[in-house]
């Protein structure tokens, strides 16, 4: 590059970056460390799975596979909602952005109400993180069905964690909303909404994994 | 920032202050570093401490300075302070220092979040060091092996103080990493692009990602293991079906891109400090880019090679020897860049300069040994012996800290607009060279001898006697070498010969701005045509730039909530010791308060 180039090279934007607000690409980067994060865990549950084969009861055994596939349907439209609040606001429709905030926010409660319920019946039959064995009784017959230690472990700590990124979504969407129905949203500037967007979506995303991973296989 | 200089109304106000409220309530970079930089030195004379104790226990066989349990906490913890509470923070101080200086910025993109990094460190290293106070620190190695780990092996709150420390700092770097990523990308001047960007943004930038990526696998093996404790759950118990190699994988997963995250940016202060003292570009910088991205990317596919001895099987063997021996291929191009850069340059030999080539040479030994235990049938040896701890201790001592130790001498003046004594710095270099050499080299021999790490006597008929004394003696000189870096900061604090604002005829940005730099950093954020702004045609309208006087800039107001949401981010970690299930919502509790007003407090 010659020297004269450089000096009257005209810089065409006036700032470098990639053209992504802060809030926005931080939101980003910390999704990489959650997708990392998520991957230990996802990794680790392989690990152990398929070491110990038989400490697995097969799937739709314990587990209440058609109660969790309406719950990830939930989540699923939970997602489609946060989709609908931003391009409202996109468009400056402020009812609309509160209409889908609420619808969002209900979703998500009623997603962690079914997890808490199913997380209840799995403890009364006797299905504990810390449980040495674990004998259910089927849910298609009378043979029990023996559950390793780690099964229980597994489980809940894999579906414990999402719960646990729901709940914060679901505070996080707590507040949004409010701020909404403040109005402190416009179509020109609604960071809040989109980057609320980000974090609620790879919930879900990760969600689907683990549903695959934990419930179906 | 760009529009600020269209709407200039008033003078800038600064957001004055120096009393201690004005430090703890701080969003400013520049003293964020300085915070970094005196906790982490604060925490390496503690670290050193430890060593010395180990030393002394160690210079004649079977001695009797301490009993094995406490040997088995310094080793444990001279290892967790010296890679956690130093060596990664004062990185991170040199990060928060030059990265927005580097690069043209004003702060780093999210300063109140970069105080939280920093109290959380703070109080999460406090943490850590209050287990001595209940005489039950941490003392199953820094890597904490399980099932060492278990409560049937360590039935004390010695491991829970090592994993729920561990895992607050993790939040720490995690945020942090976010922060630098986000600033780097987003915060540069007009015309800095990235290819024009000081060789240490650019290993920051490649250790952020690594920060990022690496400490979430951490913080899934720490839960399995606080898990296991609290609760009572297997994921490391064999006989429970468990996997005790799971936690070596996790750790390991974490904890080699963590030896590049404590090395990539020495190589970056090396980097910018070779070029000013040799009076020359740094030769080879888009490869020099490149090997440092190369080391990260490499750095996620060797991790194994520290588990040789588990028996992993041949393929497995195999494949981590070779992918680790590929990556002295990156770091190789690394020094004969160095070296390059020096040929034919007009070299002035001063401190910073000495310390560099110092590392230069002395991470090249430490290399090679890396290349020795890199194949599997050598290493199998050499593991778990003082060979090791030689390796290691020629990268990260000789490495980094003589790195660091090269950046405060270099940077010094721009932090405080004085030198550091000349004369000092000769004596703490040399006294470093000999004590680091006196130490660690005869440990090579030591182990290959025979002795194994973390045994805290020997027998005198393993013939290591001479040996050991050696580094002994090597060590205490070693502390007086760094007694005089801690004299020197102290004395040329206030005593230090004045500096302009690029002392050194440096080339990169943050040599633009008056020493020391105003808290807004750049009167006028400069034009960048070229990577060396200070050297090439074009560098009047740049120092012009940076020192014009303030417009109406914004800074961010100080805030006093990191600090308040600091304690209650570490208190939940460690209120899980007192056994409660509920005690850490309390932290929760505490933590959501901070949240509530940080997001509602005004910013402008």
């Amino acid at each position: 590059m010659s020297q004269a180039a450089a000096l009257t090279y005209p810089d065409r934007r006036p700032m470098p970056g990639m053209g992504v607000y802060n809030m926005k690409l931080g939101m980003w980067v910390f999704l990489l460390s959650e997708v990392m994060f998520f991957s230990g865990l996802i990794g680790s549950y392989v690990i152990l799975r398929f070491a110990h084969p038989t400490a697995y009861p097969p799937p739709g055994t314990v587990l209440n596979v058609p109660l969790t596939a309406f719950n990830t349907f939930v989540l699923i439209c939970s997602s489609v909602s946060m989709v609908k609040a931003f391009a409202a606001i996109e468009a400056g429709d402020q009812k609309g952005l509160r209409t889908f905030l609420l619808a969002t926010t209900a979703l998500g409660i009623l997603f962690l109400s079914i997890q808490g319920v199913e997380y209840t019946k799995l403890a009364s039959e006797g299905m504990l993180p810390m449980a040495s064995l674990y004998h259910a009784v089927g849910r298609h017959g009378g043979t029990a069905v023996l559950g390793g230690p780690l099964y229980g472990a597994t489980f809940y700590t894999l579906t414990g964690f999402h719960g646990a990124h729901v709940t914060i979504g679901v505070l996080c969407l707590i507040f949004t909303s409010i701020r909404a129905f403040r109005g402190r949203y416009t179509q020109e500037n609604h960071g809040g909404i989109e980057i609320m967007g980000l974090y609620w979506h790879f919930v879900d995303l990760v969600w689907i994994i683990l549903f695959t991973i934990v419930y179906l296989i | 920032m760009a529009t600020a200089e269209a709407r200039v109304r008033a003078e800038f106000e600064p957001h004055g202050g120096t009393g201690i409220w004005s430090w703890i309530t701080t969003v400013d970079h520049k003293r964020i570093a300085i915070l970094y930089y005196v906790t982490s030195v604060v925490f390496l004379v503690l670290g050193g401490i430890e060593a010395l104790i180990i030393r002394l226990q160690l210079a004649q066989p079977n001695g009797t300075v301490i009993s094995a349990e406490t040997y088995n906490q310094l080793f444990t913890m001279h290892g967790v302070t010296m890679v956690f509470l130093m060596g990664m923070p004062i990185s991170v101080a040199f990060f928060n220092y030059l990265i927005p200086l580097q690069i043209g910025a004003r702060d780093v993109a999210f300063p109140r979040l970069n105080a939280l990094s920093y109290w959380i460190f703070l109080f999460g290293g406090i943490f850590l060091y209050s287990s001595f106070l209940v005489g039950q620190a941490p003392n199953g190695g820094w890597f904490g092996y399980a099932p060492l780990t278990s409560k049937q092996f360590t039935p004390g709150l010695n491991a829970d103080f090592y994993s729920l420390g561990l895992q607050a700092l993790g939040v720490a770097s995690i945020m942090g990493g976010v922060n630098f990523i986000t600033t780097i990308i987003n915060m540069r001047a007009p015309g800095m692009r990235l290819m024009r960007m000081p060789l240490f943004t650019w290993m920051s930038f490649v250790t952020s990602f690594l920060l990022i990526t690496a400490l979430p696998v951490l913080a899934v093996a720490l839960f399995f293991l606080t898990f296991d404790r609290q609760w009572g759950t297997n994921f490391y118990q064999v006989a429970a079906g468990g996997d005790p190699i799971l936690w070596q994988h996790l750790f390991w997963m974490f904890g080699h891109p963590e030896v590049y995250i404590l090395i990539l940016p020495a190589f970056g202060i090396l980097s910018d400090i070779i070029p000013t003292f040799s009076r020359k570009p740094l030769f080879g910088y888009a490869v020099m880019v490149y090997s440092g991205c190369l080391i990260g990317l490499i750095s996620w596919g060797v991790w194994a090679h520290h588990m040789f001895a588990t028996g992993l099987g041949p393929i497995a063997d195999s494949f981590f020897t070779i992918s680790t021996m590929i990556i002295a291929i990156p770091t190789g191009v690394k020094i004969f860049n160095w070296l390059a850069t020096m040929f034919g340059g007009q070299l002035r030999f001063t401190t910073p300069m000495l310390f560099s080539i110092a590392t230069v040479g002395l991470f090249t030994v430490g290399g090679i040994s890396g290349v020795m235990h890199a194949a599997s049938p050598a290493d199998l040896q050499q593991t778990d012996t003082y060979f090791v701890i030689a390796h290691f201790h020629y990268v990260l001592v000789a490495g980094t800290v003589s790195a660091v130790m090269a950046g405060t001498y270099y940077w010094f003046p721009k932090v405080t607009g004085r030198f550091m004594s000349e004369r000092l710095g000769k004596w703490n270099f040399w006294l470093f060279f000999i004590g680091m050499n006196l130490t660690f080299f005869p440990m090579h021999f030591i182990g290959l001898l025979g002795m194994p790490r973390r045994t805290f006597t020997y027998s005198p008929d393993l013939h290591v006697t001479n040996l050991n004394l050696s580094a002994t003696i090597g060590a205490f000189i070693l502390a007086i070498a760094f007694l005089l870096l801690i004299v020197n900061v102290l004395i040329s604090r206030r005593n230090g010969a004045p500096a302009s604002h690029n002392p050194w005829g440096a080339a990169t940005l943050e040599w633009a701005t008056s020493s020391p730099p105003p808290e807004y950093n750049f009167g006028r954020i400069p034009v960048i045509h070229n990577r060396e702004p200070l050297w090439l045609p074009g560098k009047e309208e740049v120092v012009e730039a940076a020192q014009a006087r303030p417009g109406a800039i914004h800074m961010p107001p100080p805030s006093f909530w990191p600090f308040f949401t600091a304690i209650g981010i570490v208190g939940t970690f460690a209120l899980f010791l007192t056994g409660h299930w509920w005690a850490p919502l309390i932290g929760v509790a505490w933590t959501a308060i901070g949240i509530v007003n940080w997001a509602y407090e005004p910013t402008h």
